[in-house]
């Protein structure tokens, strides 16, 4: 797999005159896992709500394959194959951590399809794996309201992989985690990347350099510095923007 | 990782499943059995009089509107203050039946024209009336009125994500829009008036309390019909889709789920079934008018779902005959009180019983207590 999966060009996005987004570009390859950090207010949350569909830009191209994403809504988006964590888990609390990931299991949608759903082996086993690989197997039927912040953060990853999205949005997803927490959620992301393309929000620069990934540093809705960790924490206007003028 | 998987949530389930079950059943044959023993000699000590068989065949219809309401509310977080504009309607299509089955028994004694056409000049049917001397169109109109227009107000308010509390008010400005439309004699449903005076249904007298029994008997199947496919209904990935988006909606639709489609479904269902009890009911009470259409009914019925406990099913059919008969006791010797009551048990609920009187039962049950903890 090569060539770009997401593609972003020239996005602005203006709330009553003020630009959320100015002019951004973006390209995320195949399987590639990329981390998105600047300031709070550098349009971060944002771009991810152009790119499911929340928010239409003022201006500019939203790319998903080929598919022009600026004309599709929310759940379009996520059936073409984006599935995205939210900044504030929202798992279902009244639910089961099985049937939260029940529901996001890949299957058809519509009403009618889910009165006749039945739970097939092959689909029980997709489920068990998913367990197994975000570490829930063991409350698998405890209501997802009885997990702690960690947890719901990964059962919310857990979800998402339920989706099969080949592009996966993950705004924030360490933050309020313990040391050991914020380790394990890297390696779990690092181990998805790679079957599918992962964008990552995040403000911990531990974490993002436990993630070794290519880094996009966003500042006031446009793209400031790009590279590797190191090169974008030695980068003067990177520095600047952080540590203030 | 090991298959630890924690056994105890499903097997307390189960049980409390079974008690549940049991208590149903044996509800349902005392309700049942009611039929029986009015038809025993007046002096016998089990002797049920036609008041309570009248009456216990009102609150079963009423019941099955709490339903309506349960799954709406309960299960998709939709508060429709206008459930009883489904109702209405469903009564009303039944009403127009029952008006044709008095022929020319009417005061005027026209051949087809009912007695308010005659008198306001009606010189024939109009086309809207068509068909309804059949029962099952009328039936099946009683169920399809009010499906589209849920159908219609859903698809409206869901494609435009209206949610809580304008939802509210939308459905509670239909009903009042509904009453005052159904309130004006041009509108050919007998305007204030309405329908009453029946006198047959399916060639059995209504006056008659073998009739009665059959309605009776009729009304307790239905509810146990309409409860049986709201509970398996809440059980498959629709319920769990259900409960979802009724706790976090905009999640749901980033699951790739159309909520509006999925919400539309469900209000369209619960409006057929409120109109199910409107067609029950007005064969049994004998009359159907604008009344009917008063905001306040719906909003009453909304309370009686929250005081048996929403969310459960079982709550409502519960909340729907406790509030009830408080109120026919109570209004039997202090009418004026009603209202205070009923605003009062609705403030006490909220406060102190979240969960309602099934609260009560299970205690902190898996689906009662909505924060967890076992």
């Amino acid at each position: 797999m090569s060539g770009p999966v997401l593609y972003l060009d020239g996005v602005s996005v203006v709330f009553d005159g003020f630009r959320a987004l100015n002019a951004l570009s973006l390209t995320i390859d195949a399987g590639e896992l990329r981390a998105i950090i600047g300031p709070n207010g550098a349009g971060k949350t944002t771009m991810m709500d152009v790119i499911t569909g929340k928010t239409r830009p003022t201006a500019g191209t939203v790319r998903f394959h080929e598919h022009d994403l600026t004309k599709l809504d929310e759940a379009t988006i996520a059936n073409l194959g984006i599935g995205r964590k939210f900044q504030k888990p929202t798992v279902f609390d009244a639910l089961t951590v099985f049937e939260n990931l029940e529901l996001a299991l890949k299957a058809p949608r519509g009403p009618i399809a889910c009165l006749r759903w039945v739970l097939s082996g092959e689909s029980r086993r997709r489920i068990e794996a998913t367990l197994d690989e975000i570490g829930l197997t063991a409350r698998a039927h405890d209501r997802a309201g009885l997990l702690s912040h960690g947890q719901r953060q990964w059962l919310e990853i857990g979800m998402l992989l339920m989706q099969d999205p080949e592009l996966l949005l993950v705004d924030e997803p360490v933050a309020g985690m313990t040391d050991q927490e914020t380790e394990h959620t890297a390696a779990l992301l690092v181990r998805i990347a790679g079957r599918r393309s992962v964008v990552v929000v995040e403000h911990d620069l531990e974490f993002v350099r436990a993630l070794g990934s290519k880094v996009t540093v966003l500042c006031e809705g446009a793209m400031l510095s790009e590279g590797s960790i190191d090169h974008v924490q030695n980068d003067p206007k990177v520095i600047d923007v952080y540590l203030g003028r | 990782m090991s298959s630890t998987v924690n056994d105890v949530a499903p097997d307390r389930a189960s049980r409390a499943r079974l008690g549940l079950r049991a208590g149903l059943a044996i509800a349902v044959l005392l309700l049942a059995l009611l039929p029986l023993l009015n038809r025993l000699p007046p002096d016998s000590a089990l002797h049920v009089s036609d008041f309570i068989i009248s009456i216990t065949g009102k609150w079963i219809t009423y019941a099955i509107l709490a339903l309506a309401i349960d799954l709406a509310w309960g299960y998709v977080g939709i508060l429709s203050l206008g459930h009883g504009a489904f109702f209405a309607l469903g009564g009303y299509c039944i009403g127009m039946y029952l008006m044709r089955m008095i022929g020319p028994r009417g005061v005027y004694g026209h051949p087809v024209l009912p007695d308010f056409m005659v008198f306001l000049g009606y010189t024939e049917l109009p086309w809207f009336w068509w068909g309804f001397n059949w029962f099952p169109f009328a039936f099946a109109m009683a169920l399809l009125v009010p499906g589209a227009l849920g159908a219609l107000v859903g698809w409206l308010a869901f494609r435009s994500r209206i949610t809580g509390v304008y939802l509210s008010i939308l459905t509670q400005a239909m009903t009042f829009a509904l009453m005052l439309a159904f309130f004006r004699n041009d509108m050919g449903f007998g305007g204030n008036n309405g329908f009453t005076d029946f006198k047959e249904l399916l060639g059995m007298p209504l006056s008659q309390p073998g009739t009665r029994a059959v309605l009776f008997y009729a009304s307790l199947a239905a509810l146990c019909g309409a409860l049986w496919l709201c509970a398996r209904l809440t059980a498959t990935k629709l319920g769990r889709v259900l409960v979802a988006i009724r706790d976090a909606e905009s999640r749901v639709r980033f699951l790739g789920y159309d909520t509006a489609r999925v919400k539309l479904f469900v209000f369209t269902l619960s409006a057929m079934l409120a109109g199910l009890a409107g067609a029950l009911y007005v064969p049994q009470v004998g009359i159907i008018n604008p009344g009917e259409f008063a905001p306040g009914n719906s909003i009453e019925a909304v309370i009686w779902v929250a005081v048996g406990g929403r969310g459960t099913l079982v709550g409502a059919v519960l909340g729907a005959f406790s509030v009830n008969a408080l109120k026919t006791w109570l209004t039997s010797f202090a009418p004026d009180l009603w209202l205070f009551v009923l605003g009062g048990l609705f403030v006490a609920v909220t406060l102190f019983l979240p969960a309602g009187l099934v609260g009560l039962f299970r205690g902190r049950g898996p689906k009662a207590d909505p924060k967890g903890g076992r």
